[in-house]
């Protein structure tokens, strides 16, 4: 399978003095859904906007490395031209526009669709991903709930017809009940679109349940890099990103309060 | 018509005139709020720039005031397009005041380089409409008043289909919420200010030469960039149709003040209250007539 | 070479001025400006006169819009209260002027505050207009009640006098200003090390969590109104007292914009950094004017092209200012100061 994402050891930097990304590389095939893994800091949400180009907006640069999709090196461009080549990002955090309807939201969307009639097309075809926007369609976007607002930044994604999209946290803040679905969804989008995904999440489990490929992140390096179920094998991520220590065993208290095991990577 | 119904009719009517340019330099503030968030003291300069070029290309070059028209619209195009590169880009992201300033200090600048190009006295158009007042149902009304009320009214449809409905409207509105996710959109947000500036200058322009021919052109025409904010109030300061409506409410309500309270406090009544009104309407209904409320969720 | 500051006592850090270096610097500093008078020319104590004053004025809007966040483009209005208030006092109730003086500075905190109850329902860009309308209505009052302020005409302030002694030149009244500067700085300075100065600055970082950790927004918001439009008052009085005639064009919007321009170019948020302000948005037009008088026998009389030169030099300089170093003089200090400290071995 031909990766079409290929991000090579890129260094990235903040306000030119804090340097958050310390040499990292990885790979996304097509039509596959690739997890990025690891804990607040880490620097998973900057790999994504590195990718992306809006880092340029937060007075961040790539200064190391390059990125290249389907070969060509994107690292420089501006965030319009890289939507318009078929990455989108979905920032974490819900940012739904919240004046304007829900419809108007996924409208706004179709930025890069010129063609009329594809847009009423792509509208169908993001109502009928979600459902439950179409009843929401007319309401201003700030008043609908946490997750069809989640729902309404993915619709409005797919609106621009990307090949990637780079998913920030799409379960945070959501009921254990409404991320289930959504995490479906995004499969869905995955088999029936053909889009490749680099998902970004914290509940360490659900990303796993869904991907193919993983990365661990730390302190700006990727520390561990395999298939997912290599990694949910692997003890070290079972202890410190799955919480499987000891599994059908009473933990011992004291081991808990002196902590014994050290990751096997170094950071 | 009786005596008084008719100084009422009269004063409404001209009113009504005023705040037909009143709705247009609205209209361009509203535009560059609704785009950028900045708000932009320096509209009457704007205003000003339209009104001297204009008269610059009439007298001084002998353009006939078609094409005079048309090139005041083509320079005031390129100065929002300057302005906007060079001064108002670097402002992106920074502190609200920070851009209130600068769009202050902006009104500063142009109102001193245009004292330094023409002086200070007042300047009159030469005779391009015709004086003669036109009789309407008993009352008068000049020519230009006639063009100035289709004009505004124009624009205004014009404005409001291209909001709602265009792409780049919308683009315009994702903009004005949050660049970022603007960005994120993939819309390119600097032609986005590029075109808002544009669109703003060009309507005050107009703006400009109607009141020029008006009531001719000094350094007075620059603080309609004040009044313009009774205005935008009352319509709300993110809503194209408020901005119309308010520019004519406030017109007719100058105007009107000017009449009937001149005489008991001595003039100037027209200057301060559509002021006193602003802080009225900012006390019962701040977001104005039409204006969206900020949602503001923790 | 210290490489940071480390207290052991709540007392050493609750110091306004932490290091001793500080310290011995403003000392120096105070002293260089006691004997000033002895040293300098009429016109250089005419312009440090000036500045004193409208550092008054200046950090009262500091303490407004740089520390709780409220803009307000009406601050000249509320100068302009105090000035016709304290002119009234002394005028037709013959009141001495230590008495006007503060009189004045209440009133116009109180007018402050009545502006000031939009805040409740609106702010930020809001609010601004609000002041902006605020301006304009206290200035079409002024020339129009003409009974109270003889309107366009102006009115005429006598030079104050206490205990006797008059000041009617500039070196005497560079003492007095000198020490309202220097209260008016210590204050404002001291004002955020107390309970107040705290619920300001929380009020400018995110009002609603502010409402929610118990801070009364809209109680605080007045209060801030009322204090800066007190020092603001009080610079009013003071300038009326030092020009002895005071008359509406002195305080029309240009006097509130210049106030936002010495606070904005000074660096918001900073009492020092207002202060460079005041000094850097005086010296300009008056170097301008000197250069104009230089200039005079080369060009003739160029004085109404001067003062379009200094509305464009002013125009200017903000937005240099706003577009290089929009944190303003404050933070040029910083960083030469910063520098400095770690000096042969600072960063960059």
């Amino acid at each position: 399978m031909a990766s079409i994402l290929q991000v090579n050891n890129i260094e990235v930097v903040y306000k030119d003095v804090i340097l958050v990304l310390k040499g990292m590389s990885l790979e996304v095939e097509e039509g596959k859904i690739v997890t990025i893994l690891g804990n607040n800091g880490a620097g998973k949400t900057t790999t994504l906007k590195a990718i992306s180009g809006i880092l340029k907006s937060e007075d961040g640069e790539v200064t190391a490395g390059s990125i290249e999709f389907y070969g060509e090196r994107i690292d420089k461009k501006y965030s319009e031209e890289i939507v318009r080549m078929g990455i989108f990002q979905v920032m974490e955090g819900r940012r739904v526009v919240e004046d304007m309807t829900a419809e108007e939201n996924l409208l706004a969307g179709a930025h890069t669709q010129l063609n009329r009639k594809k847009r009423k097309e792509d509208l169908e075809m993001v109502y009928h991903f979600f459902p439950r926007l179409t009843e929401r369609r007319k309401v201003m976007a700030g008043y609908i709930s946490g997750g069809e607002q989640q729902m309404l930044v993915l619709g409005r994604a797919l609106m621009s017809r990307p090949k990637l999209l780079l998913l920030d946290e799409p379960s945070m803040g959501l009921s254990p009940l409404l991320v289930g679905e959504i995490f479906e969804i995004i499969k869905k989008i995955n088999m029936e679109q053909n889009v490749s995904i680099l998902l970004v999440e914290q509940n360490a489990r659900l990303a796993l349940s869904v991907a193919y490929h993983g990365y661990v992140m730390e302190n700006g390096r990727i520390v561990l890099d395999d298939t997912v179920e290599k990694l949910m094998g692997n003890a070290d991520v079972k202890e410190f990103y799955l919480g499987l220590s000891e599994v059908g065993k009473a933990k011992n208290y004291r081991d808990v309060k002196h902590y014994k095991r050290r990751k096997r990577w170094l950071t | 018509m009786g005596e008084n119904s008719a100084f009422f009719a009269q004063l409404f009517l001209t009113g009504l005139v005023l705040g037909s340019v009143y709705a247009l330099v609205a209209l361009g503030f509203v535009l560059i709020y609704k785009a950028t968030s900045i708000l932009n003291f320096a509209q009457g300069e704007l205003l000003m720039f339209g009104a001297y070029v204009c008269l610059a290309l009439i007298v001084a070059l002998r353009i006939p005031f078609f094409w005079a028209f048309f090139l005041t619209l083509a320079s005031s195009f390129i100065l929002a397009v300057l302005l906007e590169r060079v001064i108002l880009r670097p402002m992106i992201g920074e502190h609200t005041i920070s851009v209130i300033m600068m769009t202050i200090a902006l009104s500063m600048a142009l109102k001193s380089l245009i004292q330094i190009a023409w002086g200070t006295e007042t300047r009159v158009f030469p005779q391009i409409f015709s004086e003669e007042p036109i009789r309407f149902f008993g009352l008068f009304i000049a020519e230009i008043h006639i063009y100035s009320l289709i004009f505004a009214i124009i624009c205004v449809a014009l404005f409001a289909l291209f909001f709602k409905f265009s792409a780049a409207g919308i683009a315009m509105r994702v903009t004005a919420f949050d660049q970022q996710i603007a960005q994120s959109l993939g819309i390119n947000i600097k032609r986005i200010f590029a075109l808002s500036w544009a669109i703003s200058a060009i309507v005050s322009a107009i703006g400009g030469i109607i009141l020029g021919n008006i009531n001719g052109i000094n350094n007075a025409l620059a603080t309609m960039g004040l009044k313009v904010f009774p205005c935008v109030i009352l319509g709300g300061l993110d809503s194209i149709l408020g901005a119309i409506v308010g520019g004519f409410f406030i017109g007719i309500l100058e105007n009107l003040a000017g009449g009937y309270l001149d005489p008991v406090f001595g003039g100037g009544a027209k200057d301060v209250v559509p002021f006193i009104f602003l802080l009225v309407v900012l006390m019962i209904k701040p977001y104005g007539l039409f204006g969206k409320k900020k949602i503001e969720r923790l | 070479m210290p490489c940071g500051l480390f207290h052991i006592k709540y007392k050493t850090d609750e110091r306004i001025f932490k290091t001793i270096w500080s310290r011995s610097w403003l000392i120096v500093f105070v002293l260089f400006l006691l004997i000033l008078p002895l040293l300098a020319k009429d016109y250089i104590l005419y312009v440090t006169n000036t500045i004193f004053i409208f550092t008054v004025g200046a950090i009262g809007l500091s303490i407004l819009t740089g520390f709780t966040g409220q803009i307000s483009i009406g601050h000249g209005a509320f100068v302009a209260v105090g000035a016709y208030a304290s002119a009234i006092l002394t005028n037709k109730l013959g009141l001495p002027f230590w008495v006007a003086l503060p009189i004045a500075g209440f009133i116009a905190a109180f007018i402050g505050m009545i502006f000031g109850i939009p805040s409740l329902r609106i702010k930020g860009l809001y609010l601004a207009i609000a002041t902006l309308a605020a301006q304009v209505i206290i200035e079409y009052t002024i020339v129009h009640w003409e009974g109270l302020t003889n309107g366009v005409a102006g009115m005429y302030v006598p030079s104050p006098s206490l205990f006797g002694f008059v000041f009617d030149n500039d070196k005497k009244f560079y003492y007095l200003l000198l020490g309202f500067a220097l209260a008016a700085v210590v204050s404002g300075r001291n004002l955020f090390r107390t309970r107040v100065g705290r619920a300001f600055i929380a009020i400018r970082d995110r009002d609603i969590s502010a409402e929610l950790i118990g801070v009364n927004i809209f109680r605080y918001k007045l209060l801030a109104f009322s204090i800066s439009s007190f020092y603001a008052g009080v610079a009013g009085s003071l300038w009326g007292y030092y020009t002895n005639i005071i008359s509406p064009e002195h305080f029309t919007i240009v006097l509130s914009i210049d106030y936002l321009a010495m606070i904005i170019v000074g660096g918001l948020g900073s009492i020092i950094g207002t202060v460079f302000g005041v000094i850097f948005m005086i010296l300009i037009p008056e170097l301008l004017t000197t250069v104009g008088i230089l200039l005079k026998s080369t060009f003739g009389d160029i004085t109404t092209l001067i003062s379009a030169i200094k509305g464009l030099v002013f125009g200017v300089t903000i937005i240099l200012f706003l577009i290089f170093e929009p944190d303003g003089l404050s933070e040029i200090w910083r960083r030469t100061r910063d520098y400095w400290k770690l000096w042969p071995f600072s960063f960059r």
